[in-house]
């Protein structure tokens, strides 16, 4: 037999599912995450493995999903220093990078920068050839000062041929550093590609860390002949190789898990998802098994970016949410006692009011002491369940596509709370092990692979357009270990280029596929 | 309004999105670029129309070309004064003011970027008072002001220099050169005295958008509904609610046209609304009945930030709010619809303002 393994890193749990090649749940477990991160890895691996008594070596694949990077950025420690290459010269000379990032981050990511002539235009064309003795004298000024460089020309997304010659010379002048490329990360929009591709080269640390931890925790365990890939924002997998190259890209793979988590434990693959935790409640939407995609720019520890992330609403609710009546009137958070609910809701022997203690009152959930909350009258608590629901209804409102009910699915830890009364919605899923969605979603994990491209349309033609763009996008999905008979296209996207002639259009496509079943 | 800091910068770029309609394209870069030139020039003084002298020359500048290739392909910085200064040299005369050709993303932050870094004053007009996608399609074109001579130049280098024999000629040749250029370029145009700006220009763009989003911000930041303050700001009319359910785009001669399918959400539950574009909002219509077109602004924000959406960003699964907003009375002369009224973007409809349409007046 075989067994995967996955992991979710959550603010304030750490989840662990093993799940045998059926994708029937064999073990679950749940620890609190721990500051720093590894040590609740580690703890949970070694409680589910404990739990779950199947032959470590049969552990055949590994997945984690991790806030590691996210929380890099955010804290600012442990990133790499990075060296800036910019192609495109003598355009974009007007601003410069990192012109709109917060002056901490700049001091701690940013060495030097160097723009060079080359770069391309729109319909493929050079707008300079690319200058190899300029980039080699930024190499060599460069030399000794960076851990890491960051390479972004413009419409790399078109023609990547200056990127990947810069890539070369860098490799030649500065030897084995780390080095990201554009093209590989993000889409058409210069600055935020070059964010996005900056903030990556800065990760490398971190990812060198998260991957060699999560690889060392695991032969500690003595699990050894695992296949170990790390969760990606889009609701697929990466091999730890990838995850060195590209570890931006496992930014906010946390909600993305829950909501291909909950695709899985439901059996449901078009629908909205709820994913309640202690503090806050994430809303998406379950497009054909993968998470909708954001269209708008997103911003990461105060840098914008473009590269692909979920579309999410949050809500202040949760579990531990403080329950209020202020003036006769009932308040609903924001704040929440969080981690500490099973110290302060009154339901487990604190002061506290609770979401969760609401829930019990009601006879919703059976957890802690109901006897602690039965002096709390009926009607409040009922106005107070009244509220959250309306709280949801608003938000899943806001996510749905159309008027038409739509099936909610409802995971989380915090998921108790909800009520089967949300407006319109076809149905309300609570589905089995909902608690570990997360984790689940981490261990079904599929690969992909994405293209994103600019066509001529009145050369070749938006049919063929198409098909080329998905036929590379099928092979990425193929190189990046996908099973060739389970790729699908997942999603599609074209949006012709306003205001010239000559039908340019930007087309966008993603293949997934389950991982090739191969025991090693 | 006397002066643009900073900060101003913010709300203009806010504002003039909105009055964008849907086109001119995401203000980040420009907003970067103005922002620049305010830090290393210092602020930009705003005057009125009626404080440019009678004789004195003023020259519109912008950029021309596809939004998403200038997010993309950034300027050099320097295009859009080889622009502006060769226009001069070849006019042989000193150059008073700049102001704005549209109230649109990028092309309300240009001129702020030239009037910081030369020290020339920003006049408190434009040609549009929202977007239009054609050179000709400004109220100077009403009023006979010539395109040319104008200049076209490129971060290469490359300058053009164009005399046309009228302002539809200037649009289709520069377009042409735009794509050639690599599809964005920088041009000086419509040069004009004093005199002839007070009579042909939309009076306090600048300023009105400014206007917009400093009320959007403070909304927020107090808490209150952003587009509730829109509104009131505006005295715009609260079309559509809803939420955007299908977009389809395709190209023609250059441009792309559209429709954007919303269903309504709220008060607008069960009804559904169309708004039919090209690169701008031309079209809303209800069911089979025109609730506004153009030249009265069509503007969509996103619901709940108020922040305007162009579009190029028009997206399936978008939560909108559809704004009708009167547009200045130039535009509503016998030329104006001629210029830019719903028969010259091919739709055969009469033009009716939308006031008169939310209060059920029709449109054939």
């Amino acid at each position: 037999m075989n067994y995967r393994l996955g992991i979710d890193v959550g603010g304030t749990n750490t989840d662990a599912v093993i799940i045998d090649e059926k994708l029937n749940l064999v073990a679950k477990v749940k620890t609190p995450t721990t500051e720093d991160v590894t040590t609740g890895i580690y703890t949970a691996l070694r409680m589910v493995l404990e739990q779950s008594g199947v032959s470590k070596d049969d552990i055949s694949y590994a997945m984690l999903g991790t806030t590691h990077c996210t929380n890099a950025i955010v804290e600012r420690k442990r990133l790499c220093r990075v060296g800036i290459i910019r192609i495109g010269k003598p355009a974009t000379m007007a601003i410069a990078p990192m012109a709109d990032w917060p002056s901490d981050l700049v001091q701690v990511v940013g060495a030097e920068y160097f723009i060079v002539s080359g770069g391309h235009e729109f319909d493929g064309r050079e707008i300079a050839a690319l200058n190899e003795e300029e980039l080699r004298s930024a190499a060599r000024a460069l030399k000794g000062k960076v851990d890491a460089a960051a390479v972004t020309s413009v419409f790399s997304p078109i023609s990547s041929k200056h990127e990947m010659r810069a890539a070369e010379i860098l490799r030649e002048e500065l030897g084995a550093l780390p080095i990201s490329l554009s093209h590989e990360i993000a889409s058409i929009g210069l600055l935020e590609r070059e964010n996005a591709t900056i903030l990556n080269a800065a990760l490398a640390q971190v990812a060198k860390t998260t991957a060699v931890g999560f690889r060392t925790s695991l032969e500690r365990e003595g699990v050894k002949n695992a296949r170990i890939y790390l969760c990606q924002n889009d609701g697929t997998l990466m091999s730890l190789d990838y995850a060195l190259r590209y570890p931006i890209l496992t930014v906010a793979c946390g909600p993305t898990n829950s909501i291909r988590g909950a695709s899985f434990v439901s059996g449901r693959h078009n629908s909205i998802v709820l994913d309640v935790g202690g503090t806050t409640s994430d809303v998406g939407v379950l497009v054909n098994g993968f998470p909708r995609e954001s269209s708008a720019a997103v911003e990461i520890g105060g840098v914008r970016t473009n590269f692909r992330m979920p579309d999410l609403i949050s809500i202040g609710l949760g579990g531990g949410t403080i329950i209020r009546e202020v003036n006769g009137e009932i308040k609903v958070g924001p704040d929440s006692v969080g981690y500490r609910l099973t110290e302060e809701a009154l339901v487990f022997g604190g002061n506290t009011l609770t979401a969760t203690d609401i829930a019990v009152r009601l006879g919703l959930a059976e957890v802690g002491d109901p006897a602690k909350v039965s002096h709390i009258e009926r009607d409040f608590a009922q106005a107070v369940l009244n509220k959250i629901s309306a709280m949801v209804n608003e938000a899943i409102d806001k996510m749905k596509l159309s008027p038409d009910p739509v099936p909610l699915i409802v995971v989380g830890g915090g998921s108790i709370i909800i009520t089967n009364e949300v407006e319109g919605v076809s149905e309300i899923v609570h589905p089995e092990n909902y608690e570990v969605a997360n984790a689940l979603g981490a261990a079904i994990a599929q690969v992909s692979g994405q293209v994103e491209r600019v066509y001529s349309l009145s050369e070749i033609g938006r049919e063929e357009a198409l098909r080329r763009a998905k036929a590379i996008a099928f092979e990425e999905a193929v190189k990046a270990g996908a099973e060739p008979s389970t790729v699908q296209i997942v999603e599609v996207e074209d949006v012709p280029l306003a205001y010239l002639p000559g039908n340019a259009t930007r087309i966008r496509v993603k293949a997934a596929g389950d991982l090739k079943n191969a025991k090693n | 309004m006397e002066r643009i800091d900073a900060q101003a910068v913010e709300h203009i770029a806010l504002g003039a999105a909105l009055l964008g309609t849907g086109g001119g394209g995401d203000p980040h870069v420009g907003k970067l670029m103005a922002l620049q030139a305010i830090k290393a020039y210092g602020p930009v003084t705003v005057i009125k129309p009626e404080e440019v002298p009678d004789d004195a020359v003023v020259v519109p500048t912008a950029m021309m070309g596809a939004p998403t290739v200038l997010l993309e392909k950034i300027p050099n910085g320097e295009e859009i004064f080889r622009a502006f200064n060769g226009l001069r040299n070849y006019l042989g005369k000193e150059i008073f003011a700049t102001l704005p050709i549209e109230a649109g993303g990028i092309n309300s932050m240009i001129p702020i970027a030239i009037a910081a870094r030369l020290g020339i004053p920003l006049v408190d007009c434009d040609g549009m008072g929202r977007a239009f996608p054609e050179l000709q399609m400004v109220t100077f074109h009403l009023y006979n002001v010539s395109a040319t001579p104008m200049t076209l130049t490129d971060e290469k280098g490359n300058l053009i220099i164009m005399e046309t024999i009228n302002n539809h000629w200037a649009e289709s040749i520069a377009r042409n050169a735009v794509v050639t250029m690599g599809g964005s370029a920088m041009l000086s145009i419509y040069p004009m005295t004093g005199k002839v700006l007070k009579e042909a220009a939309i009076i306090n763009i600048v300023s009105y958008s400014a206007r917009i989003g400093r009320a959007v911000q403070e909304a927020r930041r107090v808490g209150e509904n952003p587009t509730a303050a829109l509104l009131r700001v505006t005295g715009g009319f609260k079309l559509f609610k809803g939420k955007v359910v299908d977009v389809l785009r395709r190209t023609e001669g250059g441009f792309a046209r559209g429709e954007a399918r919303i269903e309504g959400i709220e008060e607008y539950r069960g009804e559904s609304l169309e708004v039919k574009f090209q690169n701008e909002n031309l079209v809303a219509l209800k069911g089979d009945k025109v609730i506004a077109s153009v030249p009265d602004l069509i503007c969509i924000v996103n619901l709940e930030t108020a922040i305007p959406i162009t579009t190029e960003g028009l997206k399936y699964g978008h939560r909108i709010l559809v704004l009708g907003i009167p547009c200045d009375p130039k535009w509503r002369t016998p030329k104006g619809i001629e210029t830019v009224g719903p028969r010259y973007f091919g739709y055969d409809l009469d033009y009716v303002p939308v006031e008169e349409l939310v209060k059920g007046g029709e449109a054939q």
